[in-house]
């Protein structure tokens, strides 16, 4: 297929442009392949906007005689309009966006097209290996092996191919659990506490069924991870009652009698289509251009968003209290393991972890928890608050393990190497991108799609030291300690970097970003000048000395 | 053996000794090598709730005005009856003498305290803004406050304002508050003033009243007319006009735009904040319980009347050049409210902190915001008590959020005068007029709250605020719609004694630290070049500079500490506290599990560092409320007069 078949009219001129805070331009449209372009050629203050048609979410269009508008709503939240003359023209502009930024095939998005303009210093997509992991890992302790049984994904189709599981436990056996796993899930390493030895897994739920099917291999691997006479937490992500009707349809969870020395904790975090439903409303309401508090706040409490935060924040601390707290071993698991599940065990991490707070860390994170887990972010994030249509996959799961992230953040504002920025970066190129880390539902697919050898990754590009230096937190000093965040009403805040983005000034609090850079720099700059002054004032005195000494 | 709860978790206690002392309520920690002290002046406690006795004892809760709720519990049913009766009456003086101001001596000499009761001076204040001029003039016609004993000896009039339309229009005007000069614009002449609602019932009018706005009006020759905005809901207004009071009527007063802004009055006030603060004492509430009660008690949409007054007030000077007429019933309470947001959006002074100070004194103190009665410093009706000024102190705190680099000072500094406010440590705020403040001799006897903030300013200082920058100058425009301009919950203030709900890194007061040390590098960096100077200069001499690279180290070393923060989970699950941490069929290696467990934990440094986390203790030390030690520490024996914890 050629783009150029759905793009009627490739450009307009005279078109104005209109965004929140910005005073309207006047210039020409061009629809590419992948771009939607205005450019304004004043004289004073040349601008161009580009737009990936894959960052559209939905698109209106009204008349008022033959002055055509079209309203781009984009999936980072953003509403920007268009005033087109010329019915005609109109018409087709947002006939040929609408085409454009809904096609199906994967193969037919702008990473596969994408050329960067950059050198390549390291390529991102072998920059976070989970060899490179266990290495790490066998320097702490000898329990855990690397198994490459699901080479061929055939074990697991979700899973990556290689995995880290307890030593004692061979490829066999975990060919048996992952048929009593939904969707082949079998338990797998998440996380490792040094400071304790403890573990955190994750699966999906087992198979367990009306009639209480067990798993030998099953409960074999997981008391693998305990240590003689401790219990364990299972840490399930949904309430009792859905568990039990999970029964129902063949799934289940562990019961006492097979698993003695675990306890079960039931945690109610919200499946996707609830959450799609929550974010919708919460961006409606960050929409209301009303000036009424009262609708603003009820809407605020009706979208439950702050709600979800709240759940999904204290499961993960509750998961990095029993390993961190309680010394016994975790392991989480929902329905199919591959949404509130890795919320939980990667919050967690950041809680427990200090290295998930530097960039790397953090990176290495997102591609170990989300992406080689299996995160299906191609149907989670096929559209974002303002589509219409009503698919079943979306889900703004990412969405919220970010909000959540950034609300450690503001608790723990000198505890992470990364800023805000970084993570509205992530969830930016989560929903679209000319990267092709987020593309695909899984490893399997992403080696299907070959996204390596045809793709740029993500992490190629942010971990260029120029692109590094604005996600860097000026306040960043390493703190080794376990965070423990308050998860109380009162301390948890909407995101306005994310929800109110495109509807506040955003000069002012940009001023006091630059402010707080500025002064640690020249506290950095200070401190240099005095210490080289120091070094030389002292070499300048022990040669005086030695002078005096002959 | 007192037993101070704490309130987020039942589980944590502490065992203490409980004294009581002519001004302050104070519990010693038993046991523990800190004797960790809380200490609370009567003048704060808001009030004293007697529990029924349970089989530990009985309880007392005692809630403070500055949002501190201590609960107790007394072994002794007497006993606790006994401290209950002695609270009650200690906590409801009768008598001015009896408040601590009167006792409260920092150290300084005269000299020194007629020094600071000098340190705001309005005389002063009204010559920064450029009066008197051709327009305006001061009137010493309530020079024996003859005229209103509620306003202060010198007012700003009109210069075409006489002494008889001066007094015709106060004999219009509720308790005789007649319009007086609030801020003056030097730009464009333009100008707020400030009165009471006139007495103009269906039907009166007053000549002298006319002419008197006229006269506001004639002093703006930008503008042809003024705008007179009434505070109060339109219904509120109306229904006083049955009872001779009410509002302008457009036809009698030439030139005058009307309008009604609807702030709601003393009484709704004081009801929201009471139900907001029934939200804040929730136990574990769920995200809808808050959200849904922090709507319900209607307090941010007050907040925000009264900050929708303050911008429209400003943008009419600032943008339109035409002056303003403030009212409300009385015009001491929403009128100071509105009259201060709106100078503090316009005029870049008042956001420094001597401005900040000086606006107080002017809009609230000079023109009669009757403290006493507002916050109970005296027994007296409740149905006058109302967080007024504490509203107006929160919507400079939701300006700080929206504008982070204008402010001069942080938030400590709105904390801490909301809390002396009611801590009638200093005479400031005491009475009810400065009239009554004068009889009282009131700065002769006791010491002025600016001069010990000014004195601990590099504590109250903003990190970010920078005089060059374009939020420090010139009107701020603060956005409307609550999805532009989000009006939060203040947990800083309102939930303020529990630290365990606030960030647990301090951006201000991490980079307060930076700033120091930036400083202290500054001064090094001078020294060292002239050294170094010197010693190619001169080659010989064999000085040592040790002593300076200790200084560094030791400032590194605050760094850490206050990175280290006290910090231990809260209770995320009711499952976990139930389940026991050991297998009950694992008999003998029980007590070797126990041992591990503890040795985990007492070695575990955020677990022994955690000690002071949730003790709710009075952290006024205006020293360093973070604990971290990462302030200057100026001399320690200076403030232990006040009402501090200090937690050594």
């Amino acid at each position: 297929m050629e783009f150029a078949e759905l793009i009627k009219t490739p450009r307009a001129d005279n078109v104005v442009l209109h965004r929140p805070f910005h005073l309207a331009v006047e210039g020409t449209l061009c629809l590419t392949g992948h771009h939607l372009i205005f450019s304004s050629r004043r004289q004073d203050n040349a601008e161009e906007l580009w737009l990936l048609h894959s960052h559209i979410d939905s698109i209106d269009k009204r008349f008022v005689g033959s002055l055509g508008t079209i309203v781009i709503k984009c999936k980072d939240l953003r509403i920007i309009q268009l005033d087109i003359p010329g019915m005609e023209e109109c018409l087709n502009i947002a006939s040929s966006i609408e085409a454009l930024s809904t096609l199906d095939s994967v193969t037919l998005m702008y990473p596969f097209f994408y050329r960067p303009m950059f050198e390549v210093l390291e390529d991102g997509w072998s920059s976070f290996l989970l060899e490179q992991e266990f290495e790490l890992l066998s320097s702490v302790t000898n329990e855990w092996r690397l198994s490459c049984v699901n080479k061929e994904f055939s074990v697991c189709p979700s899973y990556p191919p290689v995995v880290i599981v307890p030593k004692c436990v061979d490829d066999d056996a975990l060919r048996k659990v992952a048929l009593f796993r939904h969707g082949g899930r079998f338990p797998v390493l998440s996380y490792y506490h040094k400071k304790n030895g403890m573990a955190m897994l994750r699966s999906s739920q087992p198979l367990t069924g009306t009639n209480g099917r067990r798993c030998k291999e099953d409960e074999k691997l997981v008391n693998a991870t305990l240590r003689s006479g401790r219990r364990g937490f299972v840490i399930d992500t949904r309430p009792l009652h859905v568990a039990q009707q999970a029964r129902a349809k063949g799934g289940g969870f562990e019961q006492e009698v097979h698993y003695p020395q675990w306890r079960r904790i039931h945690k109610y975090i919200e499946r996707f289509n609830i959450l799609q439903e929550s974010f919708i409303k919460l961006v409606e309401a960050c929409n209301d251009q009303s000036h009424n508090m009262d609708r603003w706040l009820s809407k605020l409490e009706a979208s439950n968003w702050l709600t979800h935060i709240k759940e999904l924040l204290t499961a993960a601390c509750l998961a990095a209290q029993c390993i961190d707290r309680e010394g016994a071993s975790v392991l989480v698991h929902g329905s199919e393991g591959t949404d509130s599940t890795l919320q939980v065990t990667s919050l967690a991490q950041i809680i427990l972890d200090p290295r998930c707070r530097t960039i790397r860390g953090f990176e290495a994170l997102i591609v170990r928890e989300w992406l080689q887990a299996g995160h299906p972010f191609q149907q989670r994030c096929a559209q974002s608050a303002y589509s219409n249509s009503k698919q079943k996959w979306e889900a703004p799961v990412f969405l919220l393990f970010l909000d959540c992230v950034w609300q450690i953040h503001r608790q723990f504002a000198c505890s992470f190497e990364f800023n805000e920025q970084f993570l509205i970066m992530l969830f930016e190129h989560a929903y679209a991108s000319q990267f092709g880390t987020f593309l695909g539902n899984s490893e399997n697919e992403r080696a299907k799609l070959k996204l390596p050898q045809k793709t740029m990754s993500l992490w190629s590009w942010v971990n260029r030291p120029e692109e590094m230096s604005k996600f860097q937190n000026p306040l960043y000093e390493a703190n080794s300690l376990v965070i423990w965040p308050s998860v109380a009403p009162q301390s948890l805040q909407l995101w306005e970097g994310v929800f109110l983005r495109w509807n506040r000034p955003s000069k002012f609090l940009e001023e006091a970003e630059k402010e707080r850079i500025h002064i640690i720099k020249y506290n950095k700059e200070l401190q240099a000048k005095v210490n080289a002054l120091r070094r030389r004032l002292a070499e300048l005195e022990a040669q005086e000395e030695e002078e005096a000494q002959e | 053996n007192v037993r101070l709860l704490d309130r987020l978790s039942s589980r944590r206690a502490v065992v203490g000794t409980l004294y009581l002392t002519a001004t302050h309520v104070i519990f010693v920690e038993n046991g523990s090598e800190t004797r960790k002290e809380t200490w609370v002046l009567h003048s704060q406690i808001s009030s004293i709730e007697k529990q029924a006795t349970t089989a530990t004892g009985c309880p007392l809760l005692i809630r403070c005005k500055n949002f501190q709720v201590i609960q107790l519990v007394i072994p002794q049913e007497r006993d606790c009856h006994d401290v209950y009766i002695s609270l009650i009456r200690l906590a409801r003086p009768v008598k001015y003498e009896e408040l601590y101001c009167f006792s409260f001596n920092p150290k300084l000499d005269k000299k020194e305290r007629e020094q600071g009761w000098k340190l705001v001076d309005l005389n002063e204040e009204y010559n920064r803004m450029g009066v008197p001029n051709n327009y305006w003039q001061i009137s010493d016609v309530n020079r024996d406050y003859g005229v209103c004993d509620s306003y202060p000896t010198e007012v700003y009039v009109p210069k075409s304002a006489t002494a008889h339309i001066i007094v015709g229009s106060s004999k219009f005007r509720s308790r005789r508050r007649f319009p007086a000069l609030s801020y003056y614009c030097k730009s464009n002449n333009a100008s707020i003033c400030r009165s009471s609602q006139p007495l103009s019932g269906f039907s009166a009018r007053c000549l002298e009243d006319e002419q008197m706005l006229q006269a506001i009006r004639k002093a703006n020759p930008g503008s042809d007319f003024i705008y007179v905005v009434d505070t109060r809901p339109k219904l509120n207004a109306m229904a006083n006009r049955a009872a001779g009071k009410g509002y302008e009527n457009e036809d009698n007063y030439s030139n005058i735009k009307f309008q009604f802004i609807g702030i709601e009055n003393i009484h709704v006030m004081r009801n929201s904040l009471q139900k907001m603060l029934e939200v804040c004492e929730l136990k574990s509430p769920s995200m809808s319980d808050f959200l849904w009660g922090l709507e319900n008690s209607g307090w941010l949409k007050h907040i925000k009347a009264i900050m929708d007054a303050g911008i429209f007030i400003a943008k009419a000077v600032a943008e339109e050049g035409v002056s303003v007429l403030v009212h409300c019933s009385d015009g001491w309470d929403r009128t100071a409210q509105v009259c201060s947001v709106a100078s503090l959006l316009l005029d870049p002074y008042y956001r420094t902190m001597k401005g900040f100070m000086v606006l107080i004194e002017k809009d609230w103190v000079s023109f009669g915001h009757k403290f006493n009665h507002r916050y109970g410093n005296l027994d007296g009706d409740p149905k006058e008590i109302s967080p007024v000024i504490d509203q107006f102190i929160e919507c400079v705190w939701q300006l700080m959020e929206q504008f982070p680099c204008a402010f001069e000072f942080n938030e400590r500094f709105l904390i801490h005068i909301q809390h002396h406010i009611y801590s009638c440590q200093f005479g400031n705020f005491l009475c009810n007029s400065q009239k009554e403040r004068r009889e009282l001799k009131i700065k002769e006897r006791t010491y002025s709250l600016w001069a010990h903030l000014w004195k601990n300013r590099a504590d109250y200082l903003n990190p970010l605020y920078r005089p060059d920058h374009s939020q420090s100058q010139g009107t701020l425009h603060p956005q409307i719609a609550p999805c532009n301009f989000l009006y939060k919950f203040w947990s800083g203030m309102y939930n303020r004694f529990e630290k365990g709900l606030h960030p647990r890194q301090s951006v201000t007061d991490y980079l307060m630290a930076v700033k120091e040390e930036t400083q202290q590098l500054e001064e090094e960096l001078e020294v060292l070049q002239e050294r170094l100077a010197n010693l190619q200069k001169s080659q010989s001499g064999n000085n040592k500079v040790k002593s300076k690279q200790q200084d560094q180290s030791k400032q590194f070393g605050l760094y850490t500490s206050n990175n280290s923060l006290a910090n231990t989970p809260q209770e995320y699950s009711n499952d976990l506290k139930s389940f026991p941490s050991r297998s009950p069929s694992q008999g003998d290696e029980d007590s070797a599990l126990i041992l591990t467990q503890d040795n985990l934990k007492s070695s575990d440094p955020d677990l022994s560092a955690n000690s002071d986390q949730e003790s709710g203790v009075e952290d006024l030390s205006c020293r360093s409320p973070s604990g971290g030690g990462c302030l200057p520490s100026e001399d320690s024996g200076k403030d232990s007069d006040e009402a501090v914890f200090l937690a050594g």
